[in-house]
């Protein structure tokens, strides 16, 4: 029989791009991604909530794609992209879709926001244009308390029209 | 708080293999960790050792021409499933189960293979498997086999799999081309708390029900068929009172054979109805799609 060959660890090299810069960082094999952002990074945007996946306010995207932070863990980084909250502003001014959930009043206590805004970022990634339907079936999983999703809907909305309009502008 | 474990990261099956077979009850497989790491973090369940199988190649999706069958790897994410137009064109009920499965992060990180080891009774992804009598190939250092899905299914949370096998891939068959299928789902949050599905199999002549198949899921401890429904539906006639006739006495058998237990999403009593409403609707969903039509999916209600 052949020796088993593996690799066996506590502790995990990462090395990705997070918010646009390059990041190197050796965690437990255990640190999820949320801890690894709010504790050792101090990137307090991604919240914990629920910690179980279903509210989305740890939400931030890898690759592009979201997850939920509270159940991934940091080392599964290695090799990717990272977005939170905190790289979407550039030069002082807020991206887009921040500055669409502020003219619409999408908040209240505001704990919700930073994923919805991550959430928000991945519809567009994925659907440029999207439909209501569309942003519906991406925003179902990131709860709010106290708006009514109302006013988020209409944000998302805002957003993706800014976006698009930001996209055309940049491909003139 | 997630407690302290070591990762392994084996470079092939054989050795993620021998690896759970030495580390024994202590080690667990790891793909995208939706399951394992929340019921490890609510102290649920505990791993000195997590064997993470996603570097071993086992994702990918393919449909093969000669045997009509879809070919899904066990760490393909959810995701890929929801996204892939093969799927979409080969099985448009699972594709369109996909698009309503959780929510976007866990379907971006979730895989097919951990829903099903997971064997949590409330899988939408088991019972449109039952409906579509997939297959999955399990692989240790030992060998090979293959098993259905109702074989895999053991009990709640118990699959049929040795501790040192892993789910390597399942196989879809595609659905003939005039056949109609549909899957219905009652979700609160995310998880189903019902879901059901049927699927009918039209006569050459595209009159009457050559075969029915009818797939009950979140109402037992595992997703189940229920042969006195199918056995009433098949041979009736695709349109018509009779039809609605065969249904009647399917929808009975489908009431009798659900388990429901009282939970925070309903009393039984209530399950039990919501599951024979939407089966009604699965059903009449399914003869709509079916004959001239291609096999076609609808989606879930949630
Ligand atoms: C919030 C939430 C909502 C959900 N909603 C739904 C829903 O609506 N419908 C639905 O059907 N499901 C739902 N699920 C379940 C979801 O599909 C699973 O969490 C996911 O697919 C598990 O895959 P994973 O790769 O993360 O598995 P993991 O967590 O990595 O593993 C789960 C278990 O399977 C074992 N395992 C994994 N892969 C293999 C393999 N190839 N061979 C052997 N053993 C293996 C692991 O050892 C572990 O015991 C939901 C889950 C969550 C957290
Ligand atoms: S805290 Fe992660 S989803 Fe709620
Ligand atoms: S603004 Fe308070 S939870 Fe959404």
């Amino acid at each position: 029989m052949q020796p088993t060959s593996d690799v066996a660890r506590d502790l995990a090299s990462i090395e990705c791009r997070l918010n646009g810069r390059r990041l190197q960082a050796v965690v437990p094999v255990h640190r999820t991604l949320l801890d690894f952002l709010r504790n050792d990074l101090g990137l307090t945007g991604a919240k914990r909530a629920c910690d179980v996946q279903v509210c989305g306010a740890c939400t931030v995207l890898v690759d592009g794609m979201p997850v939920s932070a509270c159940t991934y863990l940091a080392l599964e980084v290695h090799g990717k992209t990272v977005e939170t909250c905190e790289g979407l502003a550039r030069d002082g001014r807020l991206h887009p879709i921040q500055q669409a959930f502020v003219d619409a009043g999408a908040l209240q206590c505001g704990f919700c926001t930073p994923g919805m805004v991550m959430i928000t970022r991945a519809l567009l990634n994925d659907h440029p244009r999207p439909s209501v339907e569309v942003i519906k079936a991406y925003l179902h999983g990131n709860l709010c308390r106290c708006t009514g999703y109302k006013k988020i809907l209409e944000a998302v909305e805002t957003a993706a029209r800014a976006c698009a309009a930001e996209d055309r502008a940049a491909a003139t | 708080m997630l407690q302290p474990f070591r990762l392994h990261d084996p470079a092939t099956v054989a050795d993620a293999s021998n690896l759970l077979a030495d580390l024994g009850e202590e080690a667990r497989a790891y793909a995208g960790g939706t399951e394992l790491l929340l019921a490890m973090k609510q102290g649920l369940l505990h791993y000195r050792h997590l064997v993470n199988i996603k570097p071993l190649g086992l994702s990918g999706i393919r449909f093969d021409e000669e045997t009509r069958r879809l070919r899904i790897g066990a760490t393909t994410t959810h995701r890929a499933v929801e996204h892939s137009a093969v799927v979409a064109a080969r099985a448009p009920m699972l594709a369109s189960m996909e698009r309503h499965l959780a929510n976007v992060r866990v379907r971006a990180v979730g895989t097919v293979g951990g829903n099903l080891c997971f064997a949590e009774p409330h899988s939408d992804v088991a019972t449109v498997l039952l409906l579509h009598e997939a297959t999955a190939t399990l692989g240790s250092a030992r060998g090979r086999r293959v098993v259905g899905i109702a074989e895999l299914l053991r009990d709640a949370y118990t699959t049929c799999l040795h501790p040192d096998e892993l789910l390597l891939d399942i196989e879809v068959p595609e659905l003939p081309p005039n056949a109609g299928a549909a899957y219905q789902k009652a979700a609160f949050l995310e998880r189903p708390s019902v879901g059901v599905g049927v699927a009918l199999l039209p006569a050459a002549d595209g009159s009457t029900v050559a075969e029915a198949r009818v797939a009950v899921g979140c109402l037992g401890p595992v997703p189940v068929r229920v042969g006195e429904a199918e056995r009433a539906l098949a041979g009736a006639p695709l349109r018509g009172r009779a039809f609605e006739r065969a249904l009647d006495a399917a929808l009975d058998a489908v009431g009798r054979a659900c388990e429901p237990v009282d939970d925070l999403y309903g009393s039984a009593g209530y399950k039990r109805q919501l599951g024979v409403a939407l089966m009604r609707r699965a059903a009449v969903a399914a003869r709509d799609h079916a004959a001239p039509a291609r096999g076609g999916g609808i989606s879930a209600t949630d």
